[in-house]
């Protein structure tokens, strides 16, 4: 359970950034919010902890200029809801939530306070670089799109949740896997896969039985919750944790920012990043082993515009391995699904892909 | 024997046709098509040469103009000015003979260049109404006024004099001029009130007085004293003429040696320029002109077209001016934006032209309309065949949008706008005798171009500024707005109370506002700090 000095340094702490503001308005100075930028320019990647962190350029939101405005009201009326909502009552919120609660008409005008949620993620993103508290710790939630199966028995709120034993679905990860506790874990390492339908097969394969393995999965970019989850698991269970994704660029992304951290979240990364992760498959070397050329796709205008974005992150320019990867799947001018192995038979990924790829340790880092 | 041969029995038919009769059969040529149209023309020639006649005089124009309505297609047209008056035997000549005239002869940037004007009006009034065209001219104070009333042998294009006598005329000098025609009067665009208003804002200096066919009184006031430059006249420029004009000049000529006739009756051509020419189409220097022969003519022809010659001198015409057009403008069109361009001059075919351009925006016009296009040769409006007119292609290959206004490509753009295009020239291109439409020589569409151009980009800035401004005003209102949001979440996160930070952030707006104002034009981006 969250204990109770972390609330009130978290109220003290938002509540520290509202002082901040009347103290500047009492002396007729224009009200301003410095913090961190959280763009491109401002991301470094830290070879030694071989994670993404902010760098030190500092942004400015004034109040009164026509272009910061609205955002500085936004960051305010997000605090204060926060503050007052969640944090003085005790209870958590979805980020939809808070956008519902944020989003009113200014009377007299045509503006609202906040139009879509977008803008309301982006000020709790702000409010956590500005404060340094985390989103977890200002009580705010997100989706829960995740899954997990495997031989570990945790601690949910009270109730005791065994997760071998949850049927097709497995353990629904919630957004916030902090106040988590691991009971009883027995496994080899943990497999984590950007699709839901191959974790779907592997769990109709009863593949973690056999193999004493965790599945995890989380559609598509991985939450929040389930990299905190996946980074207690490695930190504290001391698991292996390897990565299945589509041989694309999307899917070698969905790697990086388990292992070193996003551009996004650049300010959480300590929280986040697993830098022991290893990267399983899809690689290129796969298409030519299993001979899957036939069932490749042709690479469209989007992915050769994200492979050029990709192939210029530092933490990718530097790695012989990825490069080899990124120029192969070039010189293929095609990518794969992880489906694709279905061709070879059903559970052809469950019985002879992953047992072979895992024993004769054929990981890339 | 003679009765039997076809051509004998043709040529008894076979007769010269005068002028007169040639115009009586194809009215039209003159812009006489219509009775709306008519009606026009017939103010216009009137007008145009009272505002000539009045410069040759160096005298501030007041010209007063009226339409008598009689019955549904027939009026009175009266026009008066305060010009030099016309000497008795030549007011004959003037009104009531085709073709005679000052303006023929020279290369002079005149409103009217034909001389058929005026005297093609007092045709239409006799063919139409059958009724003399009554005019008084006073040339002095001390001088009495005369008074005619005249028609035209279309025969013989000669004047009939029905009435000439002295008159008590309360003017020192000027003439008068009235005519009964079968016409018609209507508003709009292509109307006499229109084409008075136009000539108003191209003639600053002029005073017009209007009573319409509804007896209202409409004053054109005068907003500068100053006269227009009177333009010169220049000599035509080798280059500008064709074979039939060097034929008869060759032939009217006063110079007796070839060489005399190059040097004194053209403009650029010195004593080498001409003894060079002479020399290359093998004819003495010393030949007389009325002597050569056609074949020997056309030599001299091609070698003149063939010969490096200077441009003709542009000191000859007489611009309104920016200053003077934005003031016409000014004073007739309600807008809120107004730019003017005076282009120098520039040559087509031996002729030198210029190019002035305007243009008025916002105010009361027409937001979602084609622009109004205000054509003018000489100072004259230009009210018909919009579309074939050489001004119009220059305006429409334009593109607009650059500029702030909408357009569909190749056409004349959209907004709340009027164009102003004016060519002056010594002899300006005409696609026909109704004087109407500019020809579209590429020299003149340039210079189109690039005044509107130059005219384009003042209303561009203009209109960045303008729109800048006005988004500025709505975002500090915005401010406004968002205070009492702010102090309000301001309050939920601190306790403090939301008055008084609503009182503070007050003061620091009120404190701040032109500084904020200004801070409006940066880049909106967040300012990165190190």
């Amino acid at each position: 359970m969250e204990k109770k000095n972390q609330k009130n340094k978290s109220k003290e702490e938002i509540e520290l950034l509202g002082r901040r503001i009347v103290n500047q308005i009492d002396k007729g100075k224009n009200p301003e919010i410095v913090f961190p930028l959280r763009n491109l320019s401002n991301i470094v990647y830290d070879k030694k902890t071989k994670t993404l962190k902010l760098g030190d350029k500092k942004g400015s939101r004034l109040f009164f200029n026509v272009a910061h405005a609205k955002k500085f009201l936004q960051t305010v009326e997000v605090a204060s809801i926060i503050k007052k909502e969640l944090l003085d009552s005790g209870k958590h919120e979805h980020l939809r939530g808070v956008f519902y609660i944020s989003k009113r008409t200014i009377p007299g005008t045509n503006v609202n306070i906040v139009d879509d949620q977008t803008e309301s993620d982006k000020a709790i993103e702000d409010l956590e670089v500005i404060t340094g508290l985390s989103r977890e710790q200002m009580h705010v939630s997100a989706n829960k799109m995740g899954s997990m199966v495997g031989n570990i028995i945790l601690e949910d709120s009270g109730d005791t949740i065994d997760c071998s034993k949850l049927g097709r679905g497995g353990y629904s990860v919630p957004s916030i896997t902090d106040e988590l506790s691991f009971k009883k874990v027995n496994a080899k390492y943990i497999l984590y896969m950007e699709k839901a339908a191959i974790f779907e097969r592997l769990n109709e394969d009863k593949f973690w039985q056999k193999n004493n393995a965790i599945l995890v999965t989380s559609q598509g970019q991985t939450t929040r919750g389930i990299r905190r989850l996946l980074q207690r698991l490695s930190d504290e269970e001391n698991l292996p944790i390897y990565v299945l994704t589509d041989f694309d660029c999307w899917g070698f992304y969905i790697y990086s920012v388990i292992k070193y951290g996003s551009i996004a979240l650049a300010h959480a990364s300590e929280k986040l990043t697993i830098p022991g992760v290893k990267f399983l498959g899809i690689t290129a070397d796969d298409i030519v082993k299993y001979d899957l050329k036939k069932h490749l796709i042709k690479l469209n205008e989007q992915d050769l515009t994200r492979m050029k974005q990709v192939s210029e992150y530092e933490w990718f320019k530097e790695n012989k391995d990825w490069l080899r990867q990124l120029k192969m799947m070039k010189d293929f001018g095609a990518k794969a699904e992880i489906q694709a192995l279905a061709t070879k038979g059903i559970s052809f990924i469950s019985e002879k892909y992953l047992p072979e790829k895992i024993k004769n340790k054929e990981f890339l880092d | 024997m003679t009765e039997n041969i076809k051509a004998v029995e043709l040529s008894k038919k076979q007769r010269e046709i005068s002028i007169s009769e040639f115009f009586t059969r194809n009215r039209h040529l003159l812009g006489f098509d219509n009775p709306t149209r008519a009606l026009m023309m017939v103010v216009k020639e009137a007008v145009d040469n009272a505002l000539d006649a009045t410069m040759e005089m160096k005298v501030l124009p007041e010209i007063y103009v009226e339409l008598k309505q009689l019955n549904e297609d027939r009026f009175i047209v009266i026009v008066e000015d305060n010009g030099p008056g016309i000497i008795k035997q030549q007011i004959p000549n003037i009104f009531a003979k085709l073709l005679y005239g000052s303006k023929f002869h020279t290369l002079k940037q005149n409103r009217g260049q034909q001389g058929i004007g005026i005297s093609a009006a007092v045709l239409y009034s006799q063919l139409t109404t059958g009724k003399f065209t009554k005019i008084i001219s006073k040339i002095h104070p001390k001088k009495p006024a005369h008074y005619f009333e005249l028609h035209i042998d279309t025969k013989r294009n000669e004047p009939i004099i029905e009435r000439d006598h002295e008159v008590d005329w309360n003017k020192d000098h000027g003439t008068r001029i009235e005519l009964e025609l079968e016409a018609r009067y209507q508003k709009g665009r292509q109307s006499v009130d229109e084409y008075i208003k136009q000539t108003a804002i191209v003639n600053p200096h002029a005073k017009i007085i209007y009573i319409t066919p509804e007896k209202e009184r409409i004053e054109f006031p005068r907003v500068t004293n100053d006269l227009p430059k009177e333009p010169k006249e220049i000599k035509p420029h080798p280059h500008g003429i064709e074979i039939g004009t060097l034929i008869r000049m060759l032939k009217d000529t006063t110079s007796t040696t070839l060489s005399s006739f190059l040097q004194n009756d053209f403009s650029r051509i010195g004593p080498t320029v001409s003894s060079n020419i002479c020399d290359e189409a093998k004819l003495s220097t010393r030949a007389k002109p009325s002597s050569l022969e056609n074949s020997q003519i056309e030599i001299l022809f091609k070698v003149i077209q063939n010969t490096k010659i200077i441009a003709p001198p542009t000191d000859c015409l007489s611009p309104i001016g920016s200053e003077l057009l934005e003031k016409g403008l000014k004073k007739e069109i309600q807008a809120d934006f107004f730019t003017t361009t005076t282009r120098p001059p520039s040559v087509y075919r031996g002729m030198p032209f210029l190019i002035e351009a305007a243009i008025a925006y916002g105010g009361d016009l027409d937001k979602e309309s084609t622009i109004r296009l205000m054509r003018f040769a000489n100072r004259v409006p230009l009210l018909y065949q919009q579309g074939a007119c050489g001004i119009t292609e220059g305006a429409s290959d334009i593109t607009w949008r650059p500029y702030g206004l909408g357009q569909s490509s190749g056409n004349l753009p959209t907004g709340p706008a009027i164009i102003v295009v004016h060519i002056a020239s010594v002899w300006v291109p005409f696609t026909s005798e109704a004087k109407e439409a500019i020809a579209h020589y590429d020299e003149i569409l340039k210079e189109i171009k690039l005044a509107l151009q130059d005219c384009g980009r003042k209303l561009a800035a203009y209109i960045r500024k303008n729109v800048k401004a006005k988004e500025q005003k709505e975002r500090i209102s915005l401010f406004e707005k968002y205070i009492p949001e702010l102090a309000f979440s301001l309050s939920n996160l601190t306790g403090e109370k939301s008055a008084i930070i609503e009182e503070n952030l007050k003061k620091i707006l009120n404190k701040n506002m032109s500084k904020l104002i200004e801070s409006v034009q940066e880049d909106g981006k967040e300012e990165s700090k190190e």
